[in-house]
């Protein structure tokens, strides 16, 4: 197994292991933290776990444990006193919250108040934080930065499937005979899942691998390795490329036209919308060799198994939702979903995204609840023991976006947040920390470490992290771990949970009787309360206890009676939670977001049916021009997590990547007159960065950097803010922009 | 057979005019509140949407003539925004502007939809009944939007 101890330590000076599992990014992998003298020294992959196999990737063997013991931890509440943040207590922090809670509801009402929080929490603490927000205030403004990194794969599989919820399996990889991998350079994103890919690409009998990707990234050279397909398109691009995969499994007869008549619903009218996506026009569009997108069409429309994955060069891209989509019609087309091999996996960024989804703290409900069907809300009214009419539930959650522009107003006067920094993370940098420092509005933010985004708070509450508390999580294909509390928090830091279950004391929130609202208080009670809140949903619990969890090494939801080992692939019948009574969404036009009617649902009688839905490629928002003429895109680097508040503080991750850059086509540097490790600066509207040149084979027109970093090389000074129309994920990746040499 | 339908020349002038002023409009919302980025560019879409119909439009425009000079008096014929309003309240009256000017131009598709079938123009029908279709994807969009918008104003400002 892959094994990290810090430096000095060796296996006979651990005290301890604990059980856990790597919260580095979305593949979750169970790992055994060290302990010694109460400090956490390192990690050791688990053998048995159905994720990794032992295995663990340099962010998590590396990144896991540092941070943990920095000197730079916050140990202590922190307020501002006279434009300084200065030290206090816990009482006078929470009281300084609450009083000014208390009169925002009071003046304005509910609606004043917003929660942003992260992909990084456990379950436990997403599903309180759900019950305070949205019975306890009663706000519809709670969203995470899960809405910057999964929100597509959730919207994706609504339109498609009529809920969230992953259909595939990790397990596909060793069954699949074919790897599409559309914008999901998974080699720098899972690097254990990778791992888990090349078993195959280099053992006997390899699938053939198709990379969608502008950069020749070492997925892309595995596609060349393999006899599949490298298809570097255009930034902005995707739809037009999916349209004629589809166009082409039509057109050559490669449709599995029983399994679509009987499990599907709307395949007329997707013919009819790619009718015109011929490979010739795709490769116009895309800039592609259409034979190339010939050969690709071919590879998914006769191999016998294919697994697709998607990630952040769809989700972050235009017309996002409406792309992945088009990936969910191509298995819908050949009826391969639900089997061994035949997975989709619409993958996550962040390792507790998922939980955030389905416990309701982002911009859904609690148990993939639809906010638009009356017996849902009723449902979760009865509960927690409300008024229905105190669960927000009018008009779609508001989005991460729309939050900060009420906060940005004024109309949201308390905006808390917490595991996150979207001072860096968010598009257009400049405007968010504006919106963070000005004085229309209240901050809170909850951290392990006085951030970019901490910094600009009125109150900082210390966090507890990853093995100073206990929680479940769950992966990108639904894998839960229990991940145990190995050390004791520095200093008075507390967890996220105990935060706010403080909070909601401080407050006396009640229910309809008179009675706490909030009456759980260990992790474990309310693990016990929303496994109650998921019972007959997608995302069933019901079979699942800390008991369980302890005992075995990672399991798939839903857990139920009739499944109590887990589910390893949903929709192994070709039925979909598709009904109108049971569905969590009833759908979007995907090109404007307007929401379909329940009328309008139930008049297309689903029953259980997947919806094929497609839609017109258009150019991107912004495209180059005379001043801006390259194509700007970011992304992560293997070595880092987000804004780096973790990973930063690792010594070997930190020399491994310790500066942003910027990456060119060879024919594009020489055109400009750079060279490789000249100091640059990149330009858009919005803004200008500076860092050293790298050159990378990719598709001409093409500038990326990545987005990790905060200060001169900050990838996101120069994004625009706007968004898909039905994800609500902002598009990091369609910007214009020029490079030049720095002065 | 121009001469004898006066009324549908009306009709197809009313839908082109209506979709001008929509088009129109919907860029002026658009770009008036541009701090929505989501208007600014859905907006953006959406006025294309109605400029496409009216450039289809144009040929049958030539062929039935445009206003059949007929003497019949203009009641609700809506004009162009003439500018967006300010802040969160004026954004909720021009999307309510904006949906009282879209069911103009769908119940002209309308009248029009039920014209072409009985003069049996497969052309204008064609082109009439996808222009029907793509004003209730702006007027679902426009009534999402509403639904979104206005709680936060009504109730906070």
């Amino acid at each position: 197994v892959d094994q990290y101890l810090e430096e000095g330590v060796t296996d006979g000076d651990v005290d301890h292991w604990v059980k856990s599992a790597c919260v580095l990014c979305s593949n979750g992998c169970g790992c055994d933290i060290a302990v010694k003298a109460g400090r956490m020294v390192g990690v050791r992959g688990r053998e048995e776990d159905r994720v990794n196999r032992g295995r663990l990737g340099p962010k998590g063997l590396y990144g896991s444990t540092p941070w943990s013991h920095s000197p730079d931890r916050l140990t202590r509440p922190l307020v501002r006193e006279g434009g300084a943040l200065v030290e206090t207590d816990w009482d006078t922090a929470i009281g300084r919250v609450a009083a000014e809670s208390r009169r925002l509801l009071e003046e304005k009402g509910p609606l004043s108040h917003g929660f942003y929080t992260s992909g990084q929490l456990f379950l436990e603490e997403y599903y309180a934080l759900a019950v305070i927000g949205k019975a306890g205030i009663g706000t519809p403004h709670m969203d995470g930065n899960t809405r910057l990194c999964t929100a597509t794969a959730a919207a994706s599989l609504k339109e498609s499937f009529g809920a969230d919820g992953q259909p595939g399996s990790y397990d596909d990889v060793e069954h699949t005979d074919a790897l599409f991998l559309f914008g999901h350079n998974v080699a720098e994103t899972q690097t254990v899942l990778w791992r888990r890919m090349l078993d195959r690409i280099e053992g006997a009998d390899p699938p053939v691998v198709v990379c969608i990707d502008p950069r020749r990234t070492e997925v892309a050279e595995a596609a060349t390795r393999t006899g599949g397909v490298h298809l570097p398109i255009r930034i902005g691009t995707n739809l037009a490329l999916v349209n004629a995969l589809a166009h082409e499994l039509f057109e050559h007869g490669w449709v599995d036209d029983a399994w679509v008549d009987a499990h599907t619903l709307g395949r007329s009218e997707l013919e009819q919308k790619v009718a015109a996506y011929t490979p010739e026009r795709a490769g116009e569009i895309c800039g592609v060799d259409p034979d190339e997108i010939r050969r690709a069409a071919r590879i998914f429309g006769e191999t016998e198994r294919v697994l697709s994955t998607v990630l952040q060069g769809f989700y972050q891209s235009h017309q996002a939702t409406a792309a992945s989509v088009g990936v969910n019609n191509l298995h819908l087309l050949r009826g391969m979903i639900g089997k061994p091999g035949c997975g989709l996996l619409q993958m996550n960024g962040q390792p507790t995204a998922q939980n955030n989804r389905e416990c309701g703290a982002d911009g859904d409900l609690p148990g993939f609840r639809n906010w638009n069907n009356q017996e849902h809300i009723k449902q979760l009214a009865s509960l927690w023991n409300v008024d229905p009419l105190t669960i927000p539930h009018w008009a779609e959650p508001t989005h991460a976006m729309q939050i900060f522009s009420y906060a940005e107003s004024g109309t949201i006067g308390l905006l808390w947040i917490s595991a996150t920094n979207p001072a860096v993370s968010m598009p257009e940098s400049m405007r968010i920390r504006k919106i963070l420092g000005g004085d229309q509005c209240f901050v809170v933010v909850q951290d392990l470490f006085l951030t970019e985004t901490t910094q600009l708070a009125d109150v900082v509450l210390p966090a507890a992290g990853w093995g100073e508390k206990t929680g479940c999580f769950t992966n990108a294909d639904r894998t839960v771990h229990l991940s145990e509390r190995a050390v004791d928090p520095p200093g008075e830091a507390r967890s996220d949970l105990d935060i706010w279950v403080a909070y909601a004391d401080a407050m006396g929130f009640t229910d309809r009787d008179g009675a706490p609202l909030v009456k759980w208080r260990t992790s474990e009670e309310w693990f016990g309360a929303w496994r109650e809140a998921s019972a007959g949903r997608p995302c069933d619990y019901t079979g699942l206890s800390y008991d369980r969890l302890r005992g075995c090494e990672g399991i798939q939801w839903p857990v139920t009676e009739e499944s109590p080992d887990g589910t390893s692939r949903l929709y192994t019948d070709g039925r979909f939670p598709s009904d109108s009574d049971y569905c969590e969404s009833y759908g979007h036009d995907l090109m404007t977001g307007a929401a379909v009617t329940e009328e309008e649902h139930r008049a297309e009688q689903l029953a259980g049916r997947a919806f094929l839905k497609g839609e017109e490629w258009t150019p991107p928002h912004e495209t180059p021009s005379a001043d801006f003429p390259l194509r700007f895109t970011n992304g992560r680097t293997v070595h880092h997590f987000h804004t780096r508040t973790k990973t930063g503080r690792s010594r070997r991750l930190e020399e491994a990547a310790p500066a942003p850059w910027v990456e060119l086509a060879p024919s594009d540097a020489e055109a400009l007159g750079l060279h490789e490790g000249e100091q640059v600066q990149v330009s858009s509207a919005r803004g200008s960065a500076q860092a050293t040149l790298r050159l990378r084979e990719m598709e001409p027109g093409t500038v990326f950097m990545p987005f990790h970093y905060a200060g001169r090389g900050q990838a996101n000074l120069l994004t625009m803010t706007i968004w898909d129309p039905v994800s609500k994920q902002p598009v990091f990746k369609t910007s214009a922009c020029r490079v030049e040499r720095a002065e | 057979m121009t001469a004898l339908m006066p009324h549908l020349a009306t009709y197809v002038a009313l839908a082109d005019h209506s979709e001008q002023a929509l088009a129109e409009s919907l860029r002026t919302v658009g770009v008036g509140h541009a701090r929505h980025a989501d208007l600014f560019h859905i907006c953006g879409d959406l006025a294309a949407l109605s400029e496409a119909h009216r450039s289809r439009l144009a040929p049958v425009v030539q062929r039935y003539g445009e206003d059949g000079d007929v003497e019949e008096p203009e009641r609700l014929r809506g004009d162009a925004l003439p500018q967006a309003r300010r802040g969160e309240i004026g954004l909720l009256r021009d999307l309510q502007d904006l949906y009282l000017m879209a069911t103009l131009v769908k119940t002209s598709w309308l009248v029009i939809v039920q014209g072409a079938q009985a003069l049996r123009d497969h052309e204008l029908l064609d082109i009439a009944s996808s222009s029907q279709a793509d004003t209730a994807r702006q007027l679902a969009w426009l009534t999402t939007r509403i639904k979104a918008a206005a709680p936060q104003v009504l109730v906070v400002g």
